[in-house]
């Protein structure tokens, strides 16, 4: 886990509490959500059944990964004969220095990318920078944070979190722009116009893979921009990293995932380009890369498989439960503090942070605590279009993390179950509740009290609980 | 999930309360207005004892140890009177139903009780959320007149409406309330921002869920109905302290005040 990330030098809380202290990006993030929100909505009131086709989706997401080992195998055989080489990367630094191995064999000085989360979880420009290339980010939302030295805060849509003044800010800035534009379109054709040069410059063309096919050994790219199409291209040499988990066996069963990405992540019916590469360019063919390399990214994901958490690799990063969850909606991305925000970076950063920090499972308090960052009101769960229980597996975690909590917090609990576990005592803690009641003007000073009280009235206690009316035949 | 379009409630007569935690100790007005109106509506209601809460505070955080040791409790209470002829158990709190309906087999699971799962289980066919019941009795039984006039609004709890899908039958109740006049709430199904521990976890995050919704509530509300007295309370105290003029009640309330006279009331 790259250290730049805020993950682990901030607490969630911290995080969380700028982010609201800032209208602009709530407003941001606010607009983009419910856009995104108002076009899945209408795409899947096109869809006869949609909560057929999720099961459907789950049911076919849990087959490919039953027989994980055996697709992915056939996936890399197929990438072979292809004329492909693939690259097994067991963790982040191994498929940086694959790939930086290959920058450096063909002498690229430029790189192009587009977007690519994977490479945010190994922190591929890093390693790319310290052998020397200067990489581009060509999708235009990862060009924008690219630039203002930001991380990305929405897994479809780096820069949700700018608006448009702000990203103008940016290009004059940092992309030199003189003649300050605002409209969408004409930042569009400033960002086409730079881009296109450093398309030409570029030797090594690296992308991510929405989805590897197996029986075929292809890959599969879905972007609204066309820019993987230039990246796959134009540079002589073609490098894509695949979340080992973002699999299918047959193009049957990427025809549902890929269907089901656009509409639950954009609410298209299907993305603007949807490019499926199989290989490098054949003798026969117009153009393509001269070399193609499919790096297959682990990075924590096998340790995942077989365990209680299993059902969050079916995760095609359609970026639906980022824009339904409410908490996301106040906060936008960063807050999470890792390449994966949202209800699905609550569940997987934690997953794979373990892993990768070397502690064991649930030890990791920094990655851990992003279990807390929900209210549990389901709303994730009922968007998902594989239907990821992630209510569920954020339970598990906090289960996880309350194994290694700290003694106070687990003597407040202890003696709360004795007390509420006994009707006598119970019924002794009503009592003192309302007895609190004048004490309650006191509660906010108390430790943590603010936590409350900063924002909020205290709740008015009564003068008599329930039991008491009750048995006082006042009901 | 729900079983609830199966259950035949008709002839449901002798009805045993759970309490909640909440309302036994911060809104007591809730179970008190809940047991008036279900015995207007014929029921022959029961409070159990020795209940104390469902153990959804230490579930939700992760101690299932603790959660079970407490809903354990629970669960022996609400089992007796259903052994002493309760037909239903009735909760006034949409997030606690779900707690004992939904989870806790699953609690008393994770805890090593596979007995006490299974007995779960069982006291679940017979668990209700108070509106899920109240809609489901066949009108006649509950008459419903009318209150003051007021301005509302109705919040969809997270839980009751999205695991326990109990959806329509708090705003079909109302409907059946004269005065009560609901209006249309653009953010009506969105949650409140308490979430349990989370309000004090993430406070700021909390609050801004609050303001949210409390920033389209229609022109002129003057109270939010609901049907979980801790989101509302979550709503409540967050308004109050914006100094905003709209109260809360909970829906047991509201159709307390719509009984037409006297019914109810013991004395
Ligand atoms: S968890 Fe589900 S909704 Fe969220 S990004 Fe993954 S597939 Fe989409």
């Amino acid at each position: 886990m790259s250290n730049e990330w805020p993950l682990r030098s901030s607490t969630l809380r911290e995080r969380s509490a700028t982010a609201v202290g800032d209208p602009v990006l709530r407003a941001n993030v606010g607009a983009a959500t419910d856009r995104f929100r108002t076009k899945r909505t209408s795409a899947l009131a096109r869809l006869h059944d949609p909560d057929a086709l999720r099961s459907a989706a789950r049911g076919v997401r849990g087959d490919i990964l039953a027989d994980w080992a055996a697709t992915l195998e056939l996936l890399a055989d197929n990438v072979q004969a292809n004329g492909g080489h693939v690259c097994w990367a067991p963790t982040g630094a191994d498929a940086n220095d694959y790939i930086a191995s290959v920058a450096q064999r063909i002498g690229a000085r430029t790189v192009v990318k587009s977007k690519s989360m994977a490479t945010e979880e190994t922190g591929l420009n890093e390693a790319l920078a310290a052998v020397g290339c200067d990489t581009v980010e060509t999708d235009l939302g990862e060009w924008i944070i690219q630039l203002a030295e930001e991380h990305p805060s929405h897994i479809i849509a780096p820069a949700m979190h700018k608006n448009r003044d702000q990203v103008a800010d940016t290009f004059e800035a940092k992309a030199g722009m003189t003649e300050r534009v605002t409209e969408p379109t004409e930042l569009v054709a400033f960002a086409r116009r730079e881009l296109r040069r450093r398309f030409l410059e570029a030797d090594l063309g690296i992308t991510g893979a929405n989805l590897g096919v197996a029986e075929t050994g292809s890959i599969v790219l879905v972007t609204n921009e066309g820019n993987a199409r230039m990246v796959t291209s134009m540079p002589r040499v073609h490098i894509a990293v695949m979340g080992a988990e973002r699999i299918a066996r047959t193009w049957d069963q990427a025809d549902l995932v890929l269907g089901l990405l656009a509409k639950f992540g954009t609410g298209q019916t299907l993305s603007s380009y949807t490019t499926v590469l199989s290989g490098p360019r054949g003798e026969d063919e117009a153009d393509g890369p001269d070399e193609f390399h499919l790096v297959i990214l682990d990075n924590g994901r096998s340790d995942i498989a077989g365990t209680e958490f299993a059902e969050m690799l079916n995760c095609i990063r359609c970026g639906s439960c980022l824009n339904v969850c409410p908490v996301y909606h106040q906060t936008g991305g960063h807050a999470y503090g890792w390449v994966y925000p949202g209800p699905m970076g609550a569940v997987l950063t934690p997953l794979l942070a373990s892993q990768q920090t070397g502690h064991g499972p649930g030890e990791d308090h920094h990655a851990g605590e992003l279990a807390n960052a929900s209210t549990l009101c389901g709303a994730c769960m009922e968007a998902c279009p594989v239907e990821i229980p992630l209510q569920d597996l954020l339970l598990g975690l906090r289960r996880r993390n309350a194994e290694h909590a700290g003694l106070a917090e687990r003597s407040m609990w202890r003696a709360w179950a004795a007390a509420w576990s006994r009707p006598g005592a119970y019924g002794a803690s009503a009592t003192v509740a309302t007895k609190a009641r004048r004490l309650a003007p006191l509660l906010g000073r108390l430790p943590g009290g603010s936590r409350w009280t900063d924002g909020r009235d205290l709740p008015d206690l009564p003068a008599r609980t329930f039991r008491q009316r009750w048995d006082a035949g006042d009901v | 999930m729900s079983d609830a379009p199966d259950r035949r409630p008709d002839g449901v007569e002798r009805v045993a309360l759970f309490v909640t935690c909440v309302g036994e100790l911060v809104e007591p007005d809730v179970p008190v207005a809940a047991v008036r109106v279900l015995r207007a509506a014929g029921c022959d209601v029961d409070v159990p004892e020795g209940q104390t809460c469902c153990g959804q505070p230490a579930w939700n955080s992760g101690f299932t140890a603790d959660a079970a040791k407490v809903a354990g409790t629970s669960l022996d209470a609400l089992e007796r009177a259903v052994a002493d002829g309760a037909e239903a158990v009735v909760v006034p709190a949409g997030s606690c139903a779900t707690m004992i309906r939904v989870y806790w087999p699953q609690l008393f699971s994770l805890a090593g009780d596979e007995a006490a799962s299974d007995r779960a289980r069982a006291l679940g066919e017979r668990v209700w959320e108070l509106t899920e019941l109240l809609d489901a009795l066949p009108d006649e039984r509950l008459g419903l007149g009318s209150v003051e006039p007021c301005a509302a609004v109705y919040h969809r709890s997270c839980h009751m409406l999205r695991e326990l899908h109990v959806a329509e039958q708090p705003e079909a109740l109302l409907a059946r309330v004269d005065g009560c006049v609901v209006a249309e709430w653009a953010a009506a199904d969105q949650c409140c921002g308490f979430g349990g521990t989370f309000s004090v976890k993430l406070p700021e995050a909390s609050v801004a869920m609050a303001d949210e919704k409390l920033d389209v509530l229609p022109e002129g509300t003057e109270v939010i109905v609901g049907a979980d007295a801790s989101c509302l309370m979550q709503l409540r105290t967050r308004a109050g302290a914006r100094g905003m003029q709209v109260r809360t009640e909970h829906i047991a309330q509201v159709l307390e005040r719509a009984l037409p006279d006297d019914r109810g009331a013991d004395a």
